[in-house]
């Protein structure tokens, strides 16, 4: 993003804004995929989904309020069987659309016709430069999925598609192979911040980078961050000294924000949670309504002391961090972030605290991680044996 | 340099919201989104298709000190956001 005339942005940003800039909407919680970080707790459809009728209303109604583009994600969006109707109609009222996927019905049909418009950009999510690395995250075969998809793309002429990585402590060493990879297929790297969110909250401890790793991660997007996209997620790492590009603060509310596939408006995609719930489209008004006047929304535009924060000197470049990341580490949200450079996360995550459960999990009910412990009994190895009984 | 006595628009492809710090530029063919900072840069940039030159745009929002808004509007035409007329 540029700005013409200097200025302070982010205080204006603060104060929130008539529309959001950046607003993601999550088609459906069905998803192909069960992967173990995943922000909103994907697997099964909600049987309230948004109908395909619902769904060309709120593009309307976005229209209306000069949304300019959407995010859309999901769950897997793909699989929604209206999901191009939806896309057709939306570039046609002038939302343009980015949609993110694993890549599973990126067949060479739909890269062609991808490849034909100027309103659509594509988003491969792919967690690790080799199928090892990818797979133990996103499941058997979800990195070939995802390179065959991006082979698609590439062979139909589609320009600049997306690979979005989630950093975790076992991709971090790879950041020059997903650049080679990117290059690859004419595509760009956008790279994010693993957040506690969803069933990121259970692998969280285990993956999110180490302190040596974000600072790795860190010089790394000081030496190549404009051919890089972030989302802005990494402004937590700005507390290093140079601030990176792009808006470093915490928009959740001021200028972004998650619609979800029943119509449930949060603050943000990573703050699935009742504490973040600012209202329904259905219920409560109308998308603008719920922007506008929510109570939560004018809440978070409202002027913060920066709390245990503030008196950091280099409270003015992180902002106090991730709201969400804080949220889904039971941490206070006027204190560090659990992943604070200067240190002051670790010391807050060594206290007593409670880690908060969001009641919207749409998991599928299969074992999520591989399990290592040997068996003990027979029915360990098969529950329906009749081996060994007597 | 920019040419303040053509005539420019907004570029067919992009779109400007209204905020209240100034206003949202959106270019739907390059995906660039631009901050516009200064009311008076808005005004310029939502009338700039209605006046025969950028001069006559400026001259009717009150502009006197031409060269800074030039050089805005000048960053504008290299992020293809603002377009000669032909």
């Amino acid at each position: 993003m540029t700005a013409v005339l200097p200025g302070r942005l982010v205080d204006q940003f603060e104060l929130g804004l008539d529309a959001p800039i950046c607003l993601t909407w999550e088609l459906t919680y069905a998803c192909n995929l069960s992967c173990v970080h995943c922000l909103s707790s994907s697997g099964k459809r909600d049987p309230r989904e948004l109908s395909t009728r619902q769904c060309k209303d709120v593009i309307d109604e976005l229209e209306r309020m000069q949304v300019f583009y959407v995010n859309i994600g999901g769950g897997e969006p793909t699989v929604r069987s209206d999901f191009w109707e939806l896309v057709d109609y939306a570039t046609e009222h002038h939302v343009g659309v980015k949609f993110s996927t694993n890549g599973v019905r990126i067949d060479k049909a739909v890269a062609a016709k991808l490849a034909a418009s100027d309103y659509v950009d594509v988003q491969i999510s792919l967690d690790g430069a080799t199928a090892e690395v990818n797979d133990a995250v996103r499941g058997p075969g979800s990195f070939a999925m995802a390179i065959r998809a991006l082979e698609n793309l590439s062979q139909a002429g589609f320009r600049d598609a997306k690979i979005s990585v989630v950093m975790t402590r076992h991709n971090v060493g790879q950041l020059d192979e997903f650049k080679a990879l990117a290059d690859r297929f004419g595509a760009t790297l956008r790279i994010t911040r693993l957040r506690p969110s969803g069933r990121g909250a259970d692998v969280w401890d285990a993956l999110h980078p180490t302190a040596v790793q974000q600072r790795e991660l860190y010089d790394w997007l000081v030496a190549h961050g404009d051919g890089v996209l972030t989302g802005d997620s990494f402004f937590h790492l700005s507390a290093y000294g140079e601030a990176l590009p792009g808006l470093n603060l915490c928009g959740a509310g001021r200028v972004v924000c998650l619609i979800d596939p029943v119509g449930d408006v949060y603050a943000c995609p990573f703050a699935i949670h009742e504490s973040f719930l600012a209202g329904n489209i259905l219920r409560d008004g109308g998308f603008r309504t719920v922007w506008r006047h929510s109570d939560l929304f004018e809440e978070l535009r409202s002027p913060t002391t920066g709390g245990a924060c503030a008196k950091c000197a280099f409270f003015d470049t992180c902002r106090g961090g991730c709201m969400a990341a804080k949220f889904f580490t039971g941490l206070p949200l006027d204190g560090p972030d659990p992943e604070c450079v200067q240190g002051y996360g670790e010391t807050a995550l060594a206290a007593e605290r409670t880690v908060p459960k969001s009641a919207v999990d749409h998991s599928r009910a299969i074992p999520l991680t591989v399990i290592v412990r040997q068996p003990q009994r027979v029915c360990d190895e098969n529950p329906v044996t009749t081996r060994g009984v007597r | 340099m920019f040419d303040l006595d053509a005539r420019w628009q907004l570029h067919p492809q992009a779109a400007l919201r209204p905020e209240p710090f100034g206003a949202l530029l959106y270019h739907f063919g390059t995906r660039k989104l631009s901050f516009l900072k200064n009311l008076v840069v808005v005004q310029v940039v939502a009338a700039i298709g209605e006046h025969p030159t950028a001069r006559a745009a400026l001259r009717a929002a009150g502009v006197e000190d031409v060269a800074i808004y030039a050089k805005a509007l000048d960053t504008l035409v290299n992020s293809n956001m603002l377009v000669r007329t032909s």
